[in-house]
């Protein structure tokens, strides 16, 4: 049986390839393979694995990566995932994908899939727009459609038909591997000493980067690792990170809250991973399926609307609740309209439900993170001295 | 008279021809329609500018309130420092949209309109989400702020270049199934779709003469400044006054100014009055700053530049494409117009855009002003500012600013920059 520390060890190396090498080696392992990229936070990767194609999920190159050319495509006032994903393109670390899809998270990462029909019109790089009317006769009828469309474009990217059967199979791994994610997450909660939050990271990270097939074993090899070896428990407080969706932070910074005192025990990283919350059915028409997932079982983020207000921020409450943790991390990105235009909203959700909260922003080349684990450590410890008393 | 209405403006002493004054009167007399809703007994909308139906919202007869319209008002009056401070001590992020924080700013230090009126708290916002991820957010925040009704018009991004019908099918079924059924509901008024194809009637005529006026600039001299002036003259358009009378009124007075100026030779209308000679002809991309405006096109005109188109123009509606709002298609032709709005389109249609002016008003050189909180316009400038200079061969130039954040408008940086590209197109000239 592989240990934490192999399993862990192959995570980081993959991780850390900004070649992808391993992607590479996937496609050409098969001249029929395909590889078509995905940037954060969501796209349908089972219409895309069911076209014998890798989805390979691109969330920018890290603090590894020097960015050179993407800083002169950028005023100084954008996130940084963008320039360091022009990076990547314009050094040709990319340059073995087929296609790349850009969700409808932010104006920043909607223009950046324009940026790329221009800089690259070989590619087939699309926009994906996801409704944010959930009525399944109105926009569950636009997204059924787009899906088509998608469907279709996706078809001539692989080369051959994508068909309903292809499609139900497809849903049936990514549920599997969906379910075993949702397990490791119910794990951490449970023994957040057993699953170091940089470990649980590098394992969602490895998702982005593998076929799903070989992922969910992975996974299943990690929790069996895990279940074997009781590490040692710490008088950490419990927090949720929030804010970390789509530009990711360093390892580092993940590695300093908890050296701070904090033990992550749900987040927002890589969401596509657990979304939607439910399964997806495998009988009847995929497309519809896929859609009505959609509309009725999606993640709660702020990149989407909530139509209700008294609803707006409990995803954040209950994802405390359900994790039980003592207190939240807002980690935005800088410059990141999402999570910082959400982010009073969120606290307002937390103050009423009296549950204490910090804030910072990062880049994913920050490299200074003795603030950081100061501002982490003097919440934990603010927790743990007046968490009950408040 | 309150404290606020007193304070002095920068542009109280400049000089306007009859069709800004006539603007100036309208917006102010929409604040004042606003500021009296008790009495009136009328229901008061927020909406946005790009992608507004506001044909649809007079069905209902509705007020609109715009709050970009707000924070630029505000901007120009130099009141948003104060709200944008306020907004980040209440915990909103330095780096996020200053017209959000304007708005909210406002809101919190007692809702006061830019013109000294008091302004009503909504009874529906209706988010018309058009090409700007922000919107969907800023009325998530207001939202929070009022807990009142809230209307969501998703309008799907152009991001292959092309409007398909099942954009469109998807918008009309908003409308059709949500949007209409809840402003009834809020509105207590029944929805006429003859009432509907009137206002879009009037629409159509006023664009008519907008799209005269804007390809006026093909002139030498052009007669009008497309961007300082043309925030002017797009106002009534994009606000709460397309599909009225009054802006059919306002578009027909503009025309027929704007030919006389064409007949008599004469260049534009600056706050110091007639421009001189036209040195320099210019495209512009970006918003403009709000808060030191006057001092922006001052740094223009006083060395003979005259913006001939600028794509800010189109920022609530793209009319001189072809694109009119059409009666006997009433609300496809809405859908189509809030698709077709300027951010909506994506980038390599925003370069083909900037690429068609550049060639057809003989512009010498394409200026984008890249504002710090709109990342819907800023974010690609750059590829954009090269893709336009490598297909035209005319020099482009890049000057950052922001909307309504006076700490974000460093006078010496513009005008330095501005200086250099005027030398750059002059060697250019020389060089040809």
């Amino acid at each position: 049986m592989l240990s934490t520390e192999k399993i862990i060890q192959r995570c980081q190396t993959l991780f850390e390839d900004l070649n992808f090498t391993y992607a590479r080696e996937w496609k050409a392992a098969d001249k029929q393979r395909k590889v078509v990229a995905f940037m954060p936070i969501y796209v349908p990767r089972e219409i895309i694995h069911a076209g014998n194609m890798l989805p390979l999920g691109v969330l920018g190159g890290g603090d590894q990566l020097e960015v050179i050319q993407g800083d002169a495509y950028y005023q100084s006032y954008i996130c940084r995932i963008p320039r360091s994903t022009i990076e990547l393109v314009l050094t040709d670390r990319l340059d073995f994908i087929d296609g790349m899809l850009f969700p409808s998270i932010c104006d920043v990462i909607r223009n950046l899939s324009g940026m790329l029909q221009m800089i690259r019109p070989e590619i087939y790089a699309h926009y994906y727009d996801m409704p944010q009317n959930y009525s399944e006769k109105i926009g569950g009828e636009f997204y059924v459609n787009e899906l088509q469309e998608l469907r279709k474009a996706l078809e001539k990217v692989s080369g051959h038909d994508i068909t309903d059967d292809a499609i139900r199979n497809s849903i049936a791994v990514y549920n599997e591997n969906r379910n075993l994610v949702g397990k490791l997450y119910r794990m951490r909660a449970e023994k957040p000493w057993n699953i170091p939050a940089t470990e649980a990271y590098l394992l969602m990270r490895t998702g982005m980067l593998m076929p799903v097939e070989e992922h969910s074993q992975l996974l299943l090899d990690y929790m069996a690792a895990v279940e074997k070896a009781e590490r040692p428990k710490r008088d950490n407080c419990r927090i949720v990170v929030s804010g970390m969706f789509c530009e990711q932070p360093p390892l580092s910074l993940i590695k300093s809250l908890e050296m701070s005192g904090c033990y992550v025990v749900d987040d927002d990283f890589m969401m596509i991973n657990r979304w939607p919350t439910v399964d997806i059915p495998t009988e009847g028409d995929p497309i519809t399926n896929l859609s009505t997932s959609f509309l009725k079982h999606s993640l709660k983020t702020s990149a989407t609307y909530e139509p209700n207000e008294e609803d707006k921020g409990l995803y954040l409450v209950d994802a405390v609740r359900r994790s039980s943790a003592e207190g939240v991390i807002f980690a935005a990105p800088s410059f990141c309209d999402p999570a910082l235009l959400e982010r009073p909203m969120l606290q307002d959700a937390l103050n009423a439900a009296k549950i204490p909260y910090t804030a910072f922003k990062y880049a994913e080349n920050s490299g200074q993170m003795q603030p950081i684990r100061e501002q982490a450590g003097t919440f934990a410890d603010s927790i743990k001295l007046w968490g009950e008393q408040s | 008279m309150n404290a606020v209405a007193s304070q002095k403006v920068d542009l109280r002493d400049a000089r306007k021809d009859n069709s800004m004054l006539l603007q100036k009167e309208m917006i102010a007399n929409n604040f004042k329609k606003l500021a009296k809703v008790k009495e009136s007994g009328e229901k008061v909308v927020y909406t946005f500018v790009p992608g507004n139906i506001n044909e649809l919202l007079m069905c209902f007869d509705l007020a609109g309130n715009y709050p970009e319209i707000n924070s630029l008002q505000s901007g120009m009056r130099k009141k948003t420092g104060p709200y944008i401070m306020e907004a980040e001590r209440n915990g909103h992020s330095e780096d996020v949209c200053t017209y959000v924080k304007s708005d909210i700013g406002m809101m919190r230090k007692g809702n006061i309109a830019p013109t000294g009126d008091p302004l009503p708290e909504p009874d529906v916002l209706l988010l018309s989400y058009t090409g700007c991820f922000t919107f969907l957010k800023w009325f998530e925040l207001l939202r929070h702020e009022y807990n009142c009704d809230t209307i969501m018009l998703h309008v799907p991004y152009q991001g292959d270049g092309k409007i398909t019908d099942n954009m469109r099918n998807y918008v009309v079924k908003q409308l059709k199934e949500e949007v209409i059924p809840k402003l009834e509901k809020i509105s207590g008024v029944k929805f006429d779709i003859d009432r509907l194809r009137e206002y879009l009637r009037q629409s159509a005529q006023a664009e008519d003469d907008l799209v005269w006026v804007l390809e006026s600039a093909q002139n030498r001299p052009s007669p009008i400044d497309s961007y300082f002036g043309a925030i002017y003259y797009v106002g009534p358009i994009f606000s709460a006054f397309r599909g009225t009378k009054e802006a059919v009124e306002y578009y027909r007075t503009l025309r027929r100014e704007i030919e006389e100026r064409v007949a008599a030779g004469k260049g534009p209308v600056t706050p110091e009055g007639e421009m001189g000679e036209e040195k320099y002809r210019i495209v512009t991309e970006g918003p403009p700053n709000y808060t030191h405006m006057r001092e922006f096109w001052k740094m223009f005109y006083d060395e003979g530049a005259v913006v001939v188109a600028s794509s800010y123009a189109k920022v609530g509606g793209v009319y001189d494409f072809g694109f009119r709002h059409d009666p006997e298609r009433p609300l496809e032709s809405l859908a189509e117009y809030c698709l077709g709005c300027y951010t909506n389109h994506s980038l390599p249609e925003r370069v083909n855009m900037l690429e068609s002016y550049m060639n057809k008003y003989e512009a010498d050189g394409l200026l984008i002003n890249s504002i710090k909180s709109c990342n819907s316009f800023s974010a690609g400038q750059l590829l954009m500012m090269r893709e336009v200079e490598k297909r035209t061969g005319k020099p482009a130039a890049f000057v950052e600013t922001d909307l309504v954040d006076p700490r974000y408008f460093s006078a010496s940086n513009v005008k330095n920059r501005l200086e250099s590209y005027f030398q750059m197109i002059d060697q250019k000239r020389r060089a040809a």
